[in-house]
C-alpha cells in the first residue's frame, strides 16, 4: 500500500517523510498542547486462574536511546489489564531469551509459565524507524505460537508494543486484541471561578498520552468516533445552543454538522462512514434523523412526541437501535435504517437507555434500572432475550464497548467524583480508570486502528 | 486584562466598598435610595420592567422545580409564569431564554430531551399568557449544568429546574 493510500490523501499528494512520520506517530496534529493528568488503570476483580506468562525484556539494538519503558513492559502490562493473564515478575525470570531457539522449555515449565513472549528492538534499513522482533512459545506443547517483526515509527515504540499486545491475545484467545486502539472522553474541571472548563480528551486505551482535542467553558457532550477512528462527532454548547461538530483528529479541522432550532444530539456514525445518525427536535421533540455527511440530506426516522434518541448502528448498517419513552419510561427500540420495522427490544426494568453494540450485534450494553433509584450497566443477549447487570454503582452510565466486545468502558460517580471504569462482557474482570483532576465522564471506546 | 491589572482593580475596588460600607454606618437612619423607588411601583404590575428586580414581585421569581422524570408545572409555579406572560405580552421587545435541566439520574442525552421538554412546558404556559413565540427560546442543557452537586434527594430537587432568563427587557 502506498504513503497516500495509507493516509488516504488525495492522489498526486507528496508527503515528506518527517511528515509522514508525524501523521503516523499522532493521531492528531490539531490537539491542544494542554499537560493533563493520566488516567491509571487498576485491576479491580480478575479471574480465577490467569494464565501466567512471562513477558521477557526485549533485547535492544538500535542506536537510538533505549525507553524507561519497554517493549515488554507494556506488552505485560497490558495482557495483565485484561485479568485473564498473569505476568510473572521479572526478578522470578530464571533466563532472558530473546528467540525461540533460547528457551529452556523445562525451567519455565517447572516455575508454572505456559507462555513466554521475547524478542528484541533493532534500526529499521531506512534507519530512521525501528523493527521489533517478537515470539510467542507455549511452554507445555514446546510450540512456536508467533514469530513476527514489527515495523515501528520513531517516538512510536509504545504504540507498536500494543499492536505486538493485540496480536498475542488474538493467538491465545482467538479474538484480536484492544490494546492498539484510543479512548475519548469528557473532562470537567474546577477553574475556581464560577466556570467550569469542559475538555475532550483523547488517549491511548492504556490512559497514556492523554491529549485535549477541544476546550470549552460551555458543555462538551457525547464524543463518537468515525469507523475509521480519523474523526470525533460531539455535541458542543459553545454557542450557547447544542449543536454537532465533527472533528477531523488529524487536521484539527472541525464543522457544525447540525445546529437546527432544538436539541442537536447524539450522534453516532453509520459502519460505512456515511452517515450520522442524530437525535433532532427540530420538529418540536427529539427524533432520530439520519443525516448525509457528503450532501447533507436529512431524513427523519421516527415521528413521535416522546423523547427519541441516543441511536447506535447494528454492526451491518441495517439498523439502529435507540432510546424512547414513547411507552411512559425509557426503552430500547430497534428500527430499520430506511425508517420500518420498529419494534421495542427491552422490557425488563423501568429504565433502559444509551445502547452500546457488541462485536457482532448479539449483545447490548446499557444503562438500566430496575427502579430503585440505582443506574447500573447491564448487558442484554438478543439471542435468549436475558438482561444481565455488570456494575455495581449507584450512577453508572455511558456504556461503551471495546471494539473486540471483550470489555465495556462506563463512566461511574465514586466518592462525587466522574470517574472511568470497565467491566469485562462476562462480569469477571473489573477494572478502575484512575484519574487525580478533574469530573471524567462519557467514555468512548474507539475501533480498531488499523 | 493582565494579572498585575486585575490585582490593582480588586484591590481599588475593595478600597471603595470598603468606604462605602464606612458611610453606611455612619448615616443609620436614611433610607436608602432603592426602598424609596420600590415603595412607588406596583409589585402587581407585571408590565412594568422594575418589577423584575422587585423582591416584593413575582417577576423576580424566575426559576421553575419539577418532579423526577416530570415535566407537567406544578400548580405553584403557576403564577410566576403567569406573571412573566404578562410581561412578556406587555413588552414586545422582551425576549426571553428558558434554560432548561435535569437531575444526574439515568442517561445525559435522555436527559437533554427531558429538560428539553420541561422548558417546552413553560413555554406553552407563556404562550397561553400571550407570549409571542417568537419571543421564548428554550434551551436544554440537560444534565450539563447542575446548581448543586451532590447526589442526593435535595440537590436533585434543585437541578430539575426551568431559568426564565431574560436575553432582552
Amino acid at each position: 500500500m502506498s504513503l497516500q493510500e495509507k493516509l488516504n490523501l488525495p492522489l498526486g499528494t507528496t508527503v515528506s517523510r518527517p511528515l509522514y512520520w508525524l501523521l503516523i506517530t499522532l493521531v492528531g496534529i490539531g490537539y491542544l498542547s494542554i499537560a493533563h493528568a493520566q488516567l491509571r488503570i487498576e485491576i479491580v476483580d480478575g479471574v480465577e486462574g490467569a494464565i501466567p506468562i512471562a513477558v521477557v525484556p526485549f533485547e535492544w539494538q538500535s542506536r537510538a536511546d533505549q525507553p524507561a519503558v519497554g517493549v515488554a513492559d507494556v506488552v505485560g502490562a497490558d495482557l495483565a489489564r485484561t485479568g485473564l493473564f498473569e505476568s510473572i515478575p521479572r526478578s522470578n525470570m530464571i533466563e532472558r531469551p530473546t528467540r525461540p531457539s533460547e528457551v529452556g522449555f523445562g525451567a519455565w515449565s517447572l516455575m508454572g509459565v505456559d507462555y513466554v513472549i521475547m524478542g528484541s528492538v533493532k534500526d529499521d534499513s531506512s534507519g530512521v524507524g525501528q523493527e521489533v522482533e517478537y515470539h510467542l512459545v507455549n511452554i507445555n506443547t514446546q510450540r512456536v505460537l508467533l514469530s513476527q517483526a514489527m515495523p515501528s515509527a520513531p517516538g512510536n515504540l509504545r504504540f507498536t508494543s500494543h499492536r505486538i499486545a493485540d496480536a498475542i491475545y488474538e493467538a491465545l484467545m482467538g479474538v484480536p486484541g484492544a490494546f492498539a486502539t484510543r479512548i475519548a472522553y469528557v473532562v470537567v474541571k474546577d477553574t475556581g471561578t464560577d466556570q467550569e472548563m469542559f475538555e475532550l480528551i483523547i488517549a491511548d486505551a492504556d490512559g497514556f498520552n492523554p491529549q485535549a482535542v477541544v476546550r470549552n467553558s460551555e458543555p462538551i457532550m457525547s464524543p463518537a468516533w468515525s469507523p475509521d477512528g480519523r474523526q470525533i462527532a460531539y455535541v458542543s454548547f459553545a454557542t450557547g445552543r447544542s449543536n454537532i461538530i465533527v472533528q477531523d483528529l488529524y487536521t484539527g479541522q472541525n464543522r457544525v454538522v447540525s445546529s437546527s432550532r432544538g436539541i442537536n444530539g447524539a450522534p453516532a456514525w453509520s459502519p460505512d462512514g456515511q452517515k450520522l445518525a442524530v437525535s433532532l427536535s427540530r420538529t418540536g421533540s427529539p427524533d432520530i434523523w439520519l443525516i448525509d455527511l457528503e450532501n447533507d440530506r436529512r431524513v427523519q426516522l421516527t415521528d413521535h412526541w416522546s423523547i427519541n434518541t441516543e441511536p447506535v448502528w447494528s454492526k451491518d448498517g441495517e439498523h439502529l437501535f435507540f432510546t424512547s419513552d414513547r411507552a411512559g419510561r425509557p426503552q430500547i427500540y430497534q428500527i430499520r435504517a430506511d425508517g420500518s420495522d420498529m419494534e421495542r427490544i427491552t422490557f425488563e426494568g423501568e429504565y433502559n437507555s444509551r445502547a452500546s453494540v457488541g462485536l457482532d450485534d448479539r449483545f447490548l450494553a446499557m444503562v438500566h434500572s430496575p427502579g430503585d433509584n440505582d443506574f447500573r450497566i447491564a448487558i442484554y443477549d438478543r439471542k435468549n432475550g436475558r438482561l444481565r447487570v455488570l456494575s455495581d454503582g449507584r450512577m453508572d452510565e455511558s456504556p461503551s464497548f471495546a471494539p473486540n466486545g471483550s470489555m465495556i468502558l462506563y463512566a461511574r460517580r465514586d466518592n462525587g467524583q466522574g470517574v472511568l471504569a470497565a467491566v469485562s462482557a462476562d462480569g469477571r474482570v473489573r477494572q478502575r480508570l484512575v484519574n487525580s483532576e478533574g469530573d471524567v465522564r462519557e467514555p468512548a471506546w474507539s475501533p480498531l486502528l488499523r | 486584562m493582565n494579572t498585575g491589572l486585575r490585582l490593582i482593580s480588586i484591590v481599588a475596588l475593595t478600597v471603595v466598598l470598603a468606604a462605602c460600607a464606612r458611610d453606611v454606618r455612619d448615616e443609620p437612619s436614611a433610607p436608602s435610595a432603592s426602598s424609596t423607588q420600590t415603595d412607588r411601583i406596583n409589585a402587581r404590575d407585571f408590565s412594568d420592567a422594575r418589577n423584575l428586580e422587585n423582591p416584593d414581585s413575582l417577576l423576580s421569581q424566575r426559576v421553575i422545580y419539577f418532579e423526577f422524570d416530570r415535566s407537567d408545572v406544578r400548580a405553584q409555579f403557576r403564577p410566576i409564569i403567569e406573571a412573566h406572560a404578562a410581561y412578556v405580552r406587555a413588552n414586545p421587545s422582551a425576549r426571553v431564554s428558558l434554560e432548561s435541566h435535569a437531575d444526574e439520574r439515568g442517561s445525559r442525552e435522555y436527559n437533554l430531551g427531558l429538560g428539553e421538554r420541561r422548558g417546552s412546558s413553560v413555554s406553552s404556559l407563556l404562550s397561553a399568557g400571550g407570549a409571542s413565540s417568537g419571543q421564548i427560546e428554550v434551551v436544554s442543557y440537560g444534565e450539563e449544568r447542575p446548581v448543586c452537586r451532590e447526589s442526593n434527594d435535595e440537590c436533585w430537587q434543585r437541578n430539575r429546574r426551568v431559568e426564565i432568563v431574560y436575553t432582552s427587557r
